[in-house]
């Protein structure tokens, strides 16, 4: 029996398109001489209707009484009393019903799997430290101190400690940083991280679900599930709607001894519009929100955005644009095209964000550089065609001994406002300086001013960079609390915190250093440019990075759960209303199938109103 | 004692979780059922004296549900 359910639930969709295609024909043949309606909603009401049966028949083996209960005695009582036309209609709108809530569903699947693709499900295994090629194993079957080989371009399938051979791994998976880092004998390396270049053997000390991003999958994997409590409501009331119809239906049927009327009291109670109607405004307002560039995973997101009270933003990519950009600068009297041309050449060769900015904001051609030396934390110390070049901030140049006198006024300035400075001094003279900050994103303020106006009063800005910078950008905006200084670990930290005090949470990130606040928050909604894995592990996704999406986004939710509530009470209204015609004398099943079948019409026509939010 | 993981297939309405859920603990030595509806898996601990992996496997399958993947874990207590 197991198999044969199998069997249809793979094939539901084909099911239900045959039983539309069925119900179709069998109501057009009404318009033709040639009647078959009978026959035809047999056909599809034993197509649909049996592995609706079978469900219930197996959940019952059980001991669980199920919706599909309700439904399939439904069915075999319409078809007793020879109403296939019920029997057919309603056994369609249940497996449809089904089927819209798993097309929803699907991308919530398609996210999380996509995160657990990215640690790697084998390791080659060496025997011994020297072997150059080991056994390929799958994952589950290495062991804590197993040495495993790590090629360049590889995965690094395990946390642990190398052994031997140097390389370049990129963490950006795990801290965000897509800075390569140097790893070395002795150094630690972890589950999920990239092998840029080199070749390691690490001695594996943590496996699989044990190691560091093993957990953030499963962090990830549960949160999302906490999430989904929402969309079960309905399950549960239908929990208790069922025995109660079905009790209902029996004595009724016992005190009457009319079989038609108990059957007709099971079929007026499945609950039609009541099934339909909440994947119908799940659908139109997750389909609404995508058409207007926002993506929702799923219904679960949308009522959680509805109840958030407070909004949570990272800077750096999400509030501002993420890309330093150079926004003044200040240049020594008689200083010339040859200035420009061995800042521009140092920074050519720095591998640092802001050389980035300097080398957009700053057009000259560079040079060849002779010698050039990195000094943490300070800049870059260069030799181009002889000359002394310094570039980097006030510390770098402290270390030379070179005045900024010429430059304080500008730069105090440039400092209050919050900009990052970078220096320039030739030959042991200062000839420049440049102030450079990561600009607001476009329309940021409005959007902000937009979301006062919506009623959300609660915004807090979270940022790794120094507090001054934070308020900087948190004041531009208006946000009514800004935290800077902070490492990946307090972001959550803090969203544990709000939540500790009863606020409901959206965090907006970008950053795979955000993910665990993302997952951890109520609502994660990612900026869609953002890394792989926050797009991820986030329940909502603003495409392109449009910060401006998000008043949007929030007012989509809102009228998104409005409309599951209509619709539920559409229902409520609807079987209410049946009940007491029945039982009044006013209903009959033919009148009462078509008040059933225009409440369902009315819940999907109010769902569509979706369609028109924007 | 075990720990298992399941992957399920076919997980698309929150009722089939209840039903997995429910029918799982109905069975003898098994405790800390976990049914994790978007990731599609079920974790759970066994009492190998009473159940094992293969017969909780039986029981999803009965429901109409597929099994893709099953791991074990040992667990000392």
């Amino acid at each position: 029996m197991g198999k044969l359910q199998t069997f249809f639930s793979r094939h539901q969709r084909v099911n239900v398109g045959a039983m539309t295609l069925l119900i179709i024909l069998a109501e057009l043949s009404r318009l033709t001489s040639f009647e078959v309606v009978t026959p035809l909603m047999i056909a599809a009401a034993v197509i649909g209707g049996v592995p609706i049966i079978l469900r219930a028949a197996s959940a019952l083996a059980y001991r669980v009484v199920s919706i599909e209960l309700l439904v399939a005695v439904a069915i075999i009582g319409a078809a007793i009393i020879g109403e296939f036309n019920e029997a057919a209609i309603v056994v369609w709108l249940f497996n449809l019903g089904d089927v819209l809530e798993e097309v929803t569903l699907k991308k919530t699947r398609a996210a999380v799997k996509s995160l657990t693709e990215l640690a790697p499900q084998t390791a080659e295994v060496l025997a011994d430290i020297n072997d150059t090629v080991g056994e390929v194993e799958e994952i589950d079957f290495v062991e804590q101190g197993d040495l495993v080989l790590v090629r360049a371009g590889d995965r690094i399938p395990v946390d642990g400690t190398v052994k031997k051979g140097t390389g370049v791994v990129n963490e950006a998976s795990l801290t965000g940083e897509a800075r390569p880092i140097q790893k070395m004998v002795e150094q630690t390396v972890s589950a999920g991280t990239i092998l840029e270049d080199g070749l390691l053997v690490v001695a594996a000390s943590r496996v699989g679900e044990d190691t560091t991003f093993g957990r953030i999958i499963e962090l990830v994997e549960e949160a999302q599930d906490s999430k989904s409590k929402a969309q079960r409501v309905i399950d549960r009331f239908a929990k208790y709607y069922t025995p109660l119809v079905l009790v209902l239906a029996l004595l009724v049927g016992l005190v009457t001894r009319d079989l038609a009327f108990a059957i007709t009291i099971l079929v007026l109670g499945c609950p039609g519009a009541l099934v339909i109607g909440v994947p119908v405004s799940t659908v139109a307002g997750i389909g609404q929100a995508a058409r207007r560039g926002i993506l929702a995973k799923g219904s679960a997101s949308l009522s959680a955005l509805n109840r958030v009270d407070t909004l949570v933003f990272d800077k750096t990519g999400t509030v501002t644009k993420g890309q330093p950009e150079v926004v003044d600068q200040w240049w020594a009297p008689g200083a010339s095209e040859e200035d420009r041309q061995l800042l521009v050449s140092v920074e050519t060769i720095a591998n640092h964000p802001l050389a980035k900015a300097v080398l957009n904001g700053v057009a000259a051609t560079p040079q060849p550089v002779d010698k050039s030396r990195v000094r943490l934390g300070q800049g870059m110390v260069a030799e181009v065609a002889g000359h002394q070049v310094l570039v980097g901030n006030a510390k770098l140049l402290g270390e030379f001994q070179i005045s900024l006198g010429a430059v304080k006024e500008v730069t105090q300035a440039w400092q209050t406002a919050g900009y990052s400075l970078v220096y320039l001094a030739v030959d042991g003279v200062l000839r420049g300086s440049l102030a450079i900050t990561d600009p607001l994103k476009d329309g940021a303020q409005a959007t902000f001013k937009k979301l006062r106006t919506l009623g959300y009063t609660n915004l807090i800005m979270l940022s790794g960079d120094n507090q001054t910078t934070a308020e900087q950008v948190g004041r531009a905006v208006g946000m009514t609390e800004v935290r800077g200084d902070l490492l990946p670990a307090d972001k959550a930290e803090i969203i544990k915190e709000l939540q500790a005090r009863g606020h409901v949470v959206a965090l907006l990130g970008d950053g795979i250093n955000d993910s665990p606040a993302l997952a951890l928050a109520e609502v994660g909604i990612a900026m869609g440019n953002g890394t792989d894995v926050a797009l991820d592990v986030s329940d909502i996704v603003l495409l392109h990075s449009d910060l401006t999406k998000l008043p949007l986004a929030l007012t989509i939710a809102k009228k998104t759960s409005a409309n599951m509530t209509q619709n539920i009470t559409i229902a409520l209204l609807t079987v209410a209303l049946l009940f007491g015609g029945l039982l009044a004398g006013y209903v009959h099943i033919a009148l009462g199938m078509l008040i059933h079948e225009l409440s369902i019409l009315i819940v999907i026509l109010n769902g569509m109103r979706l369609l028109k939010v924007r | 004692m075990k720990k298992i993981m399941m992957e399920l297939g076919g997980l698309s309405c929150p009722s089939c979780l209840e039903k997995i859920k429910t029918a799982v603990e109905h069975q003898a030595g098994v405790s800390e059922v976990k049914v994790l509806f978007n990731a599609g898996k079920l974790k759970a601990t066994l009492d190998t004296n009473q159940v094992t992996a293969p017969v909780l496997k039986q029981v999803i399958e009965n429901l109409g549900y597929q099994v893709k993947n099953v791991k074990e874990k040992e667990v000392t207590q």
